[in-house]
């Protein structure tokens, strides 16, 4: 599974552990939500970064407090029909302020690229090597929005008032 | 009218042109069906039961005359040469191609109509009253707000992958003609002690499997915060509604499992959240979007013109007069409803040719405007009284002139199975034996007032359990078996209907809606007290007795 990063298809430093594998020494790790928990103290303190896999069933408030210590967060598209990491992923982004990778894994498909970019996800574990590969052709295909997200892209609502406003100076 | 701008152009442009491109990934067989039904979905396109069928947003049921006459268009190009208009202000084409799919929806593209989101488990094409801007004693135009409510439910990041679908209506008048109570959000616009405006909030409510009418949230929420209330109700909707069962999936059944004080607790918590944001609305852009939405230069015109005097002594055009013309707030004009629901033909079907002449009239005697009601008709919102009786002999030979707007013959049927991959029961056909049953005017008439909705199965699309008679149709043994309630409604005293006796057969079926309004027409007090009134005066036994005696 390809995994997309800062708009190209890269390496993934991060092995995913399962709730029993044995941590390893060094390197950089994905854990379980539960495991993380668990495991939280120590696991900051290894040498490499830590990530967490988090359920899309789970209040993401509960991660919250780590937020600082962790490297990755990546939210689950268990089918790319159940849309509850969008939410989870707005929280991180708006809410809670969390300025590290946003990771989108599971059936993660080009079509759901530009909505996820726009909930705050920036890097995306592609279903397919043919989707990751059009991922920067997919992620232009719209040029305005309606909606005001955390992305800061520019609403229709206040690209209209703007250039009210500059026709407004002319006359 | 809302004119589109360059943005709104951009957006349904890249949207077609990424369809296209789902379409051709499709047919190459490089997105599975899985994977690309949701996304037809999203664009409004349904696989039934003989071909691919095509629905397309008329959002708050307004329409120009380029655009009626480009869904004629599209009908007769890629299409069998009509379309079906159905009770949430949408038209469905039911026999088009998926490869010629994106060439209809450029074509709908260039007059400023889409198909974005009227299927799928997403946020819904936004409805609102068929006579707004034009009802007397209307507090401001719904539309304005339904237009801003449109835009920002449109492609949403957040809420494109709901538990199941989501509906907003929206009211600005004391009758309410959106039905918002049986939505998903309700809205009646309200004006507050200063003379702000802004909102009364329903939530929960739906048909289908469980139907429930909407309760109240919120008494009033403020129009600069109706978008981040919407929001708040749609991210606990979002992380809440269950996915486990699609019967359960709507936010009615999450607002009845939390209970409506714990459910508007959550969204409150949220709302506090995210009510001072950028989703904050001020008035400068209320009011670019209501720039964009043009009215008519009416004419002083008088009360009763001698045109209208005259035609009077004309029986035919008087009983058409008097059930398909409504007052409008300007003197002199009317707003006409053009009943789509001939004797003998399936509820809301328009043929292309019908919409082209529509189209003229409008041109001619509308200011350009056409008028699309859940009711499944249509109306011309601003037509001079002097106008009406050479309007009524034009509709008439289009054969759109049938004077029965809300007598028993303007019957809302679903399309049932004669199309629908989902139904159990033909509904199209019953709809068109009860026309005929009820064919002779002075009978209609005398009846008056009577709601018949019938749906083909227990999703409801024909709002049966709203109808003053409901008619759902199940399967039951392989056979057709039909349940009939009464005393639902969908105006602003919402109800469901109740049962009234054991489900009956196909052919059967017209022979007891005969028999449960001849029981009316023997318990009613007096010829003015309506069906309705008779019903909640005397319940469901009194014609229980009477239509089951003999069965």
């Amino acid at each position: 599974m390809p995994l997309v990063n800062g708009g190209k298809i890269a390496d993934d430093s991060f092995v995913k552990l399962a709730v029993d594998t044995p941590l390893p020494e060094g390197g950089d790790i994905l854990v379980p939500a539960e495991r993380f928990l668990g495991e939280a103290d120590a696991l900051v303190k290894r040498s490499g970064k830590v990530g967490v896999i988090w359920p899309n069933s789970r209040d993401i408030a509960e991660l919250v407090p780590y937020l600082g210590k962790i490297a990755v967060v990546a939210l689950v598209f268990p089918t790319f029909r159940d849309g509850r990491a969008y939410s989870q992923a707005r929280l991180l982004r708006e809410r809670y302020n969390y300025r590290g990778e946003l990771r989108a894994t599971g059936q993660v498909l080009r079509d759901q690229f530009v909505f996820m970019l726009r909930a705050g996800f920036d890097s995306f574990d592609v279903k397919k090597q043919g989707d990751a590969e059009a991922f920067m052709q997919t992620a232009k295909r719209y040029s305005v929005f309606y909606q005001p997200t955390g992305d800061g892209r520019i609403t229709a609502l206040h690209r209209r008032m703007q250039l009210r406003h500059s026709e407004g100076v002319g006359t | 009218m809302y004119a589109y701008d360059e943005i709104d152009r951009t957006l349904v442009n890249e949207r077609v042109s990424e369809f296209r491109d789902q379409v051709k990934r499709r047919l190459s067989g490089e997105l599975t069906e899985d994977e690309f039904k949701i996304l037809r979905l999203q664009n409004g396109v349904y696989l039934q039961l003989h071909a691919y069928m095509f629905r397309v947003a008329i959002p708050y049921g307004t329409l120009a005359t380029n655009q009626l006459r480009a869904l004629a268009h599209v009908a007769r190009k890629y299409d069998r040469g009509y379309g079906h208009f159905t009770t949430r202000q949408n038209i469905q084409f039911n026999w088009i191609k998926l490869a010629e799919l994106p060439d209809a929806l450029e074509d709908l593209a260039k007059v400023g109509i889409h198909a974005m989101q009227t299927s799928g488990n997403n946020m819904r094409n936004v409805t609102s009253d068929q006579w707004a801007g034009v009802a007397p004693g209307e507090i401001e135009d719904p539309r304005i707000w339904s237009e801003l409510i449109r835009q920002h439910t449109t492609l949403h990041p957040e809420f494109s992958f709901l538990p199941r679908k989501f509906k907003i209506a929206i009211t600005a008048s004391d009758h309410d003609r959106a039905a918002i109570k049986i939505h998903d959000i309700g809205l009646r616009l309200i004006k507050n002690e200063k003379g702000e405006t802004g909102f009364e909030v329903l939530v929960g409510g739906g048909l289908g499997r469980t139907p429930f009418i909407a309760k109240t949230i919120k008494h009033f929420v403020h129009g600069r915060d109706i978008l981040s209330y919407i929001e708040a109700i749609l991210r606990v909707y979002n992380q809440y509604g269950r996915r486990d069962n699609i019967y359960k999936a709507r936010i009615k059944i999450l607002v009845h499992e939390l209970g409506i004080e714990k459910f508007s607790r959550e969204v409150e918590d949220e709302w506090q959240h995210i009510r001072n944001s950028s989703l904050q609305i001020d008035d400068e852009v209320i009011e670019d979007i209501r720039s964009r939405f043009t009215y008519p230069s009416y004419e002083k015109l008088p009360h009763m013109p001698d045109e209208l005097r005259q035609a009077a002594a004309d029986p035919d055009f008087e009983a058409w007069r008097k059930n398909s013309v409504a007052p409008h707030k300007v003197q002199g004009y009317s707003i006409v409803t053009i009943s789509l629901k001939p004797i003998g033909a399936p509820p809301g079907d328009a043929n292309a040719e019908q919409m082209d002449a529509l189209a003229d009239l409008a041109d001619k005697y509308s200011f350009g405007e056409i008028r699309v009601g859940h009711e499944q008709n249509l109306a011309l919102p601003h037509v001079a009284k002097r106008d009406l009786p050479a309007l009524w002999k034009a509709l008439d030979k289009l054969g759109l002139a049938t004077p029965n707007v809300n007598l028993i013959t303007d019957i809302i049927a679903c399309p049932g199975l004669d199309y629908c991959s989902l139904a159990n029961a033909r509904s199209i056909p019953i709809a068109q034996e009860l026309t005929r049953r009820f064919a002779n005017h002075e009978l209609a008439n005398l009846i008056g007032r009577l709601h018949i909705n019938i749906s083909g199965c227990i999703n409801a699309c024909g709002h049966h359990h709203v109808g003053h008679i409901g008619i759902l149709g199940v399967e039951k043994n392989g056979e057709e078996v039909y349940q009939i309630t009464i005393g639902g409604r969908a105006d602003e005293n919402a109800a469901l209907g109740s049962l009234i006796g054991p489900g009956v057969k196909f052919d059967e079926v017209a022979d007891v809606i005969e028999d449960v309004v001849e029981a009316y027409l023997a318990l009613r007090e007096r010829p003015e007290e309506l069906f309705m009134d008779t019903v909640k005066r005397l319940g469901v036994e009194p014609f229980k007795e009477r239509v089951y005696a003999t069965r």
